[in-house]
């Protein structure tokens, strides 16, 4: 039994928290002076002495004239879908939707169930290609080629995700496995693509793999850094299914024995629910990282955001409004890497309180 | 190690799944070498590491050696796998330094520190290193040129060549010698000096000792002990130049693994039990004193084994330089294979180093980790 702690007031807790000390309180006016400062000059500078039209871009010229947003209003289809033909980009906006779309949906603990959460995943990622690609609905034909921009990236992500999931199931399998070999094979390539920069591995996927294989089996330079990207998040993601098999007792393998149950169908019903539920913080943290990662992908050469940005101010009358763009473009991930984070945190907190 | 009992103790089935399993892997590696004797024969390109010894005949951003276009390819692959080393372990220094500082104002009770600290964490944490990088290297080449260079008290200046600092006025040689000097120090004060505290006194005040011997030793009468940064014409001339790409890479990587390095001295803090800081704080010791003598020893024990990842991905995330043309390994290493089409040697190259440098940071955590492990705790 514990004694309740003593109650004290919110404004009380707060005073405590600012003024403990005269010391305590004269930092915390001077952080919030400074906060309050550039707070002011970003409020300044990013909408009151902003130009917000593209017709407007000469006034951006003016001395007095804040951020040129206007770059924005005139190239953001260039940022945003790259080189995709200008009138398909509904169906560029529409693949995005189905992407952010599923992942929306699969936060939603209804989904949580294997057969829920591949099918969505599956369904969300056809409708994608399908819209994106065009030609086995009827549509014109766009190669992955001229895929580019924040489509591209939620295209990157969503594959890497989808793949590497099981890739990653996989190997924690056989890195936990009886058999010898299959462990080895396993620790060793884990150990291997996770001591490796991301970039290398991609670098190696577009550069030297053509080299290491016969004409026929090549394939799009984009599916070779996928299939490469998604071994490097499953060698990652199989230590965070160890994790999640190492919080699980032996009793549980032997209860499923007991119960007459093989060695699969006790992993499928009785161990995988729950290593998934041990798992899932360290999961979200990972394709939070996946997504951040993805950036990368444009010193392979793809057309992500980061370059179809560069492209936008790269030309005629833009050269100089170069942060306009990457604020934009840094807003742009920062609005997804701080969504899914915050889920991430929430989720652990949640979990955190069931169990007890 | 596996015995033969191992292997009769397994049905016929699981021992058909693994020589499949090797012999897949096996056909794999010889059908790869098959196609690359194909395609290497295709393209002219003979194979081996001869290439090492030509020169290479192209320039690039950055060396701390003295290079010319005349270097051959080994030279060059030298100066890159130098130059990741050289803003790794900077990068490594500076964002540990700034992590534990953010951590711990995180973990503070001042509302202000938490604040300020989680709004940067917020901030850095979750934009793409690849775009604070580009976006701090665009920022710095649209500075001023070296006439109107902003200044600070005359002495450091900021222009779109570079940020210029006064430096002592010492030799190459000389310096390199020294810090290897200060680092020999620094693991010996460690492994003798009885207390943290005491091992980064003899640590400081060494270094800085050995460096100002060195100048007052070795400049020449009549020369100042400091060269500083003038305009001379179009151009600066002494102190010591940091090109922009060092600037953005360095100050990029840091701000980035500062805030990953805070979250992980925060979850440190975090798990040191509140009875700890009651019982320091009720023998009288300051919060300066519990942090430091208390807390943070205690915390280190479950900071260690994060921040060595933190570490290496530091390591690993210097690759980003090429977005800039700052001339690390991989840099030199895709210049190397457009230029020289020996790939799959490059690429070997590229890895060996990884791997080595990776391995040799790990065994660095470990040692950290034996050294700090608390005594009759776990194993």
């Amino acid at each position: 039994m514990s004694a309740a702690p003593p109650t004290i007031g919110r404004f009380e807790r707060l005073q405590r928290r600012v003024f403990r000390k005269p010391l305590d309180g004269l930092v915390t006016l001077f952080i919030a002076a400074i906060l309050a400062w550039l707070a002011w000059q970003a409020i300044d500078w990013g909408i009151l002495r902003a130009v917000w039209r593209a017709e407007d871009a000469a006034l951006c010229r003016e001395a007095h004239a804040g951020a040129c947003w206007s770059i924005i209003d005139a190239r953001h289809r260039l940022i945003l879908f790259g080189l995709y033909p200008y009138d398909e980009h509904w169906r560029s906006t529409s693949a995005a939707v189905a992407i952010i779309a599923t992942v929306i949906l699969s936060c939603i603990p209804w989904f949580w169930a294997a057969r829920r959460l591949i099918s969505l995943w599956i369904a969300g990622f056809a409708t994608y290609y399908l819209l994106m690609e065009g030609s086995p609905l009827g549509l014109e034909q766009v190669t992955t080629d001229k895929w580019g921009g924040l489509s591209l990236v939620l295209f990157l992500f969503s594959s890497v995700v989808l793949l590497g999931m099981p890739m990653g199931l996989g190997l924690a399998l056989m890195r936990r496995s009886r058999l010898p070999m299959l462990r080895w094979v396993a620790s060793l390539l884990i150990d291997f693509i996770r001591s490796l920069p991301l970039l290398t591995t991609l670098f190696t996927a577009a550069v030297v793999v053509p080299i290491l294989l016969p004409d026929w089996l090549q394939g799009d330079k984009i599916w070779r850094i996928i299939i490469a990207f998604s071994l490097f998040f499953a060698c990652y993601q199989a230590e965070v299914f160890r994790g999640g098999f190492q919080a699980i007792p032996n009793g549980q393998f032997e209860a499923g024995m007991a119960l007459g149950l093989g060695k699969w169908q006790s992993l499928g019903l009785i161990i995988l629910p729950q290593v998934f539920r041990h798992a899932l913080p360290a999961t979200i943290n990972m394709v939070v990282v996946t997504f951040k990662e993805t950036a990368v992908v444009i010193i392979i050469g793809l057309f992500d955001l980061l370059a179809s940005a560069q492209a936008a101010f790269g030309t005629g009358d833009w050269v100089a409004y170069y942060m306009e763009t990457y604020i934009f473009v840094a807003l742009i991930y920062w609005a997804f890497i701080t969504s899914l984070g915050r889920y991430g945190e929430f989720l652990k907190e949640h979990m955190k309180q069931e169990d007890h | 190690m596996l015995s033969w009992r191992d292997f009769r103790r397994m049905t016929a089935r699981e021992v058909a799944v693994q020589i499949g399993l090797v012999l897949l892997v096996l056909v794999i590696v010889f059908s790869a070498i098959r196609s690359a004797q194909v395609n290497l024969a295709a393209l002219g390109i003979t194979s081996g590491f001869s290439f090492l010894d030509r020169s290479t005949g192209w320039s690039y951003s950055f060396s701390l050696l003295e290079r010319s276009i005349d270097d051959p390819y080994a030279r060059t692959l030298l100066i890159g796998f130098l130059n990741t080393i050289f803003v790794g372990l900077i990068s490594i220094v500076l964002a540990t330094v700034l992590g534990f500082v953010i951590g711990t104002m995180r973990d503070s009770h001042n509302l202000g520190l938490q604040v300020i600290s989680s709004v940067y964490v917020q901030i850095f944490r979750n934009i793409p290193l690849i775009l604070q990088v580009v976006f701090l290297y665009a920022l710095l080449i649209h500075f001023p040129g070296p006439r109107q260079a902003h200044s600070i008290a005359d002495a450091i200046f900021m222009s779109n060549r570079g940020i210029m600092v006064p430096v002592l006025a010492l030799p190459l040689d000389v310096v390199a010698g020294l810090v290897l000097g200060s680092v020999l120090l620094g693991i010996g004060a460690v492994r003798f000096a009885g207390s943290a505290r005491r091992a980064l006194a003899i640590w400081l005040a060494g270094t800085i000792a050995a460096f100002f011997a060195a100048a007052l030793l070795l400049t020449p009468d009549g020369q100042d002990l400091v060269s500083y940064p003038e305009l001379k014409g179009l151009r600066f001339e002494g102190g010591l130049t940091l090109s922009v790409e060092v600037v953005a890479m360095i100050v990029g990587i840091v701000l980035y693994g500062a805030a990953y390095i805070g979250e992980v001295v925060r979850g440190g803090l975090a798990e040191v039990p509140k009875g700890l800081r009651e019982a320091g704080e009720s023998l009288g010791l300051g919060s300066f004193a519990v942090w430091w003598t208390i807390r943070m020893p205690m915390a280190l024990r479950s900071i260690i084994p994060p921040l060595g990842n933190q570490w290496i991905f530091i390591m690993k995330a210097t690759t980003v330089g090429v977005a800039i043309g700052f001339s690390d390994l991989f840099y030199i290493v895709s210049t190397s294979i457009t230029q020289s089409g020996q790939t799959l040697e490059l690429i070997a190259i590229l890895m060996g180093a990884f791997l080595l440098v990776n391995f040799a940071l790990a065994q660095v955590v470990n040692w950290l980790n034996a050294r700090l492990a608390l005594k009759g705790y776990g194993a």
